[in-house]
């Protein structure tokens, strides 16, 4: 073929006229400027996807950095004893029989005093409407710090509580009073109360180390919910997948790459290892229903299901990555172990397994990462819902007890219908973001650091 | 070698912990079901975690079927105990249950919901409704001049001229939801009585059955879309179409009245009110159903049932009626038939 046009192009009479190299010919300017045109066509693409980069992050941002201050009313409540120690004796079984019902009083008549002391007049008739300002959850912090101190009954403490996610809207922009007026969560005429109390500092917006720390609310006080639980659940998923994704993982490659005989069976294992990696997650969810929660009778809503499941999700990904690391260290480190007289064991283990660490620490760290974003699977083995609502109280107990995680918690707030769990579900986004970040970052210094060339 | 140890030991400790899964026994309350119950549920989960020494029970949603599908999937620790239904069980998922070994089931009725359509709050001005209207426009085939034909309408004011002169979309509830079973039965199937179509699908020669069947139908051409998804994904749809008509459960309009506006249905607002007196006619009981089985060996079951209807949470002014509930006029004997756990 190259002989054919070269043949030909000799025959040809010559048709250049111009020998100079400063001046190009018609054809060199054609090919410089396809040439050209591609590095834009480049260009644009790269832009365009900058582009949307930068859309998505500030999207997120804008969004979610609101989900991350909360606003807080600063309240003294008595804490009468006739109505939390009738008896009068601290005892903490008839402590605990007064509900969270019977701390609403209490506060009511501190949020009157509030009013009292700033000079303004309750404009309410029935004592709860003017409670709608504050968190739903504030007889429960209040009854939480009476059963932890006992000894205070009868003292006036302040407290520092949650306003509600209306009053919160508003401080933030997203309540307006023109939205308002259809609203029966709140009155104009809360508004006015608060926009008195903001400036006398009792109504205050601040950080809220809560919404990072925090367990998940339900729907009658989102503003006190938190993704501090499902973090926790999804660090303990991570452990499963970590723990048994990488031990395995690494078996099988070491194996199937230094030790395996090359016929169909490990041909078609390999295949296969290839294509898992490319199924849908959600399959891996509907397997792990069956095989984990129906046969082997694993507890729902489980950590140690969901690892389960996400390590079935990793395994292919790291044993690509581990067998694309050990096929990259040069046969000869191999090979001059086996001439000293080492096993092959050995010279796996001893120098070929060191070398392709970096390697397979970054397919791990990766396929963590992939892992810990992961919703699909987790929809199907129940860790989507009003779950992440207890502190795990042991390690047994952070695997086996229900929780959520962070993927999921975000899918299940955006689900809500309170507003005020529109910025949660961004503020958790910017959460799930940041640990990828980081994840991503030790896998490139690690393979920067780490890594050999020959 | 080491390597060996460590992947030895790791699938060890794996393979013991399992185990040691099956033997601890679950000490959580778990419910699933009905996304219209979910809220109510969570409430009540966290305030009976915050009073009671129990641990927060864990609700699941996914929809009525789906949470008395797993309800009815037998009885043991690794089933859930309560399932959430916006309907009542229907007579096939009593029997599946039963297959199954679940035969004593408690049904506890928690109150009732209205059922709400709403439009874009700058929309077109869908404010008044009747079942008949609804008919009209969603039905696969209706009246039009005393015969019944396929159904020719794409604009509101085709057949009421009170309504807007806007393209027929609407935003129903998908059939896995039990919201979709009340829209048929007190909107659509109304809606097909009060135009006529029933009889005249009678008087065409169809059996009375098979012409009720026939009048549960929407059309299928795109301008009635199913909603499988949960409200916000209704709400989601109706933010980008100013002519949709999305249906809501009343608790989450009341949540989202900065962006949408609610209809009147004969001439009745939506509101706990109405609904409680029964004016408004769209309106459905919510139910959740417990395994008596259950009762005893998971803690805190039979507590968290007889909190949750008590009068402090399901009453006229507890916190669900506060969310969108209205309450039961019967939850003294509601409350009488958890404590002596009367089964269905």
């Amino acid at each position: 073929m190259t002989d054919a046009t070269a043949g030909a192009s000799t025959a040809q009479p010559r048709t250049r006229t111009s020998t100079s190299l400063l001046t190009p010919d018609s054809r060199t300017r054609r090919r410089n400027a396809a040439e050209r045109r591609f590095k834009i066509y480049g260009l644009i693409a790269v832009s365009i996807g900058l582009l949307f980069l930068v859309l998505l992050l500030s999207t997120i941002i804008f969004n979610g950095l609101r989900g991350f201050q909360q606003t807080f009313v600063t309240v003294n409540v008595e804490l009468l004893e006739e109505k939390l120690d009738k008896n009068g004796n601290r005892d903490p079984a008839d402590l605990r029989k007064v509900s969270t019902f019977g701390y609403a009083p209490l506060i009511d008549a501190a949020l009157e005093s509030k009013l009292e002391t700033l000079g303004l007049e309750n404009p309410f008739a029935k004592a709860s409407d003017l409670r709608k300002m504050l968190s739903a959850g504030a007889p429960a912090q209040v009854r939480d710090f009476v059963l932890e101190n006992p000894d205070r009954i009868g003292e006036t403490v302040t407290f520092r509580m949650l306003a509600s996610s209306r009053v919160d809207g508003y401080l933030k922009g997203r309540v307006t009073r023109e939205s308002i007026e259809r609203d029966k969560n709140l009155d104009a005429a809360h508004l006015d109360l608060v926009d008195v109390m903001r400036e006398s500092g009792t109504v205050r917006k601040s950080f809220n180390w809560d919404f990072i720390l925090g367990a998940d609310a339900s729907e009658s006080r989102p503003e006190s919910a938190g993704i501090g639980v499902a973090m926790i659940g999804s660090f303990y998923m991570m452990l499963v997948v970590l723990g048994l994704s990488l031990p395995i993982g690494v078996a099988a490659s070491i194996y199937l790459e230094e030790f395996a005989p090359k016929n169909r069976i490990t041909d078609f294992i390999e295949v296969n290892i290839s294509n898992l990696a490319a199924v849908p997650s959600i399959v891996f969810g509907i397997l792990g229903l069956a095989v984990f929660i129906q046969f082997a009778h694993l507890p729902q809503s489980a950590p140690l299901v969901g690892g389960l499941v996400l390590t079935l999700m990793t395994l292919p990904t790291i044993i690509i990555a581990t067998r694309a690391s050990l096929k990259a260290v040069s046969p000869s480190i191999r090979e001059a172990a086996l001439g000293v007289g080492a096993s092959r064991m050995q010279a796996v283990f001893h120098h070929v397994l060191p070398l392709a660490a970096p390697g397979i620490l970054t397919g791990t760290i990766i396929g963590l990462a992939q892992a810990l974003g992961e919703t699909a699977p987790l929809l199907l083995i129940g860790m989507v819902g009003f779950i992440a609502s207890n502190y795990p109280e042991s390690i047994v107990d952070g695997f086996m007890s229900p929780n959520s995680a962070m993927p999921a918690q975000i899918f299940e707030w955006a689900k809500r219908a309170d507003p005020a769990y529109y910025e949660r579900a961004w503020g958790g986004i910017i959460i799930l973001l940041c640990f990828l970040v980081v994840m991503n970052a030790i896998a490139i210094i690690l393979r920067r650091r780490f890594e050999r060339r020959w | 070698m080491s390597y060996a140890k460590i992947s030895a030991s790791a699938l060890a400790i794996a393979a013991l912990s399992a185990t040691a899964v099956s033997a601890q026994s679950r000490d959580n309350v778990q419910v699933a079901g009905s996304s219209t119950v979910l809220p109510y549920a969570s409430i009540v989960a966290e305030a009976f975690g915050e009073n009671f020494e129990f641990p927060t029970p864990v609700v699941e949603s996914g929809g009525s079927s789906a949470g008395l599908k797993r309800f009815c999937e037998g009885v043991g620790e690794n089933t859930i105990d309560i399932a959430n239904a916006s309907r009542a069980i229907r007579e096939r998922e009593v029997a599946a249950c039963a297959e199954n070994g679940v035969t004593d089931i408690i049904e506890v009725r928690i109150g009732y919901d209205g059922i709400v359509f709403a439009s874009q709050l700058d929309g077109p001005a869908f404010t008044a409704f009747t079942p008949s209207d609804i008919f009209n426009a969603l039905a696969p085939k209706v009246m039009v001049d005393g015969a019944l034909v396929e159904n020719p309408h794409t604009m509101w004011s085709d057949f009421n001229a009170d309504l807007p002169a806007a393209e027929i979309l609407a935003f129903i509830p998908g059939t896995k939801h039990g919201t979709r079973e009340v829209f048929e039965e007190k909107v659509i199937a109304a809606g097909c009585e009060a135009t006529g179509a029933m009889e005249a699908m009678i008087a065409g020669g169809m059996s009375e059955d098979d012409a009720e069947d026939a009048c549960l139908e929407v059309r299928t051409d795109g301008r009635s879309v199913d909603i499988d998804g949960d409200y916000t994904e209704t709400l989601a749809r109706i933010d980008a179409n100013s002519n949709g008509i999305g249906v809501f459960g009343l608790a989450f309009y009341e949540n989202n009245t900065d962006k949408l506006k609610v209809a009147t249905m004969s001439g009745v607002a939506p509101s706990t009110e109405t609904i409680a007196s029964g004016e408004y006619p769209v309106s459905r009981p919510l139910f959740f159903y417990i395994k008596k089985a259950h009762i005893g060996v998971i803690p805190g079951l039979k507590e968290f049932a007889e909190f949750f209807v008590s009068d402090e949470i399901a009453g006229p002014d507890g916190p669900l009626s506060a969310y969108g509930l209205v309450s039961d006029p019967e939850l003294s004997a509601t409350q009488a038939m958890i404590a002596n756990e009367e089964t269905m």
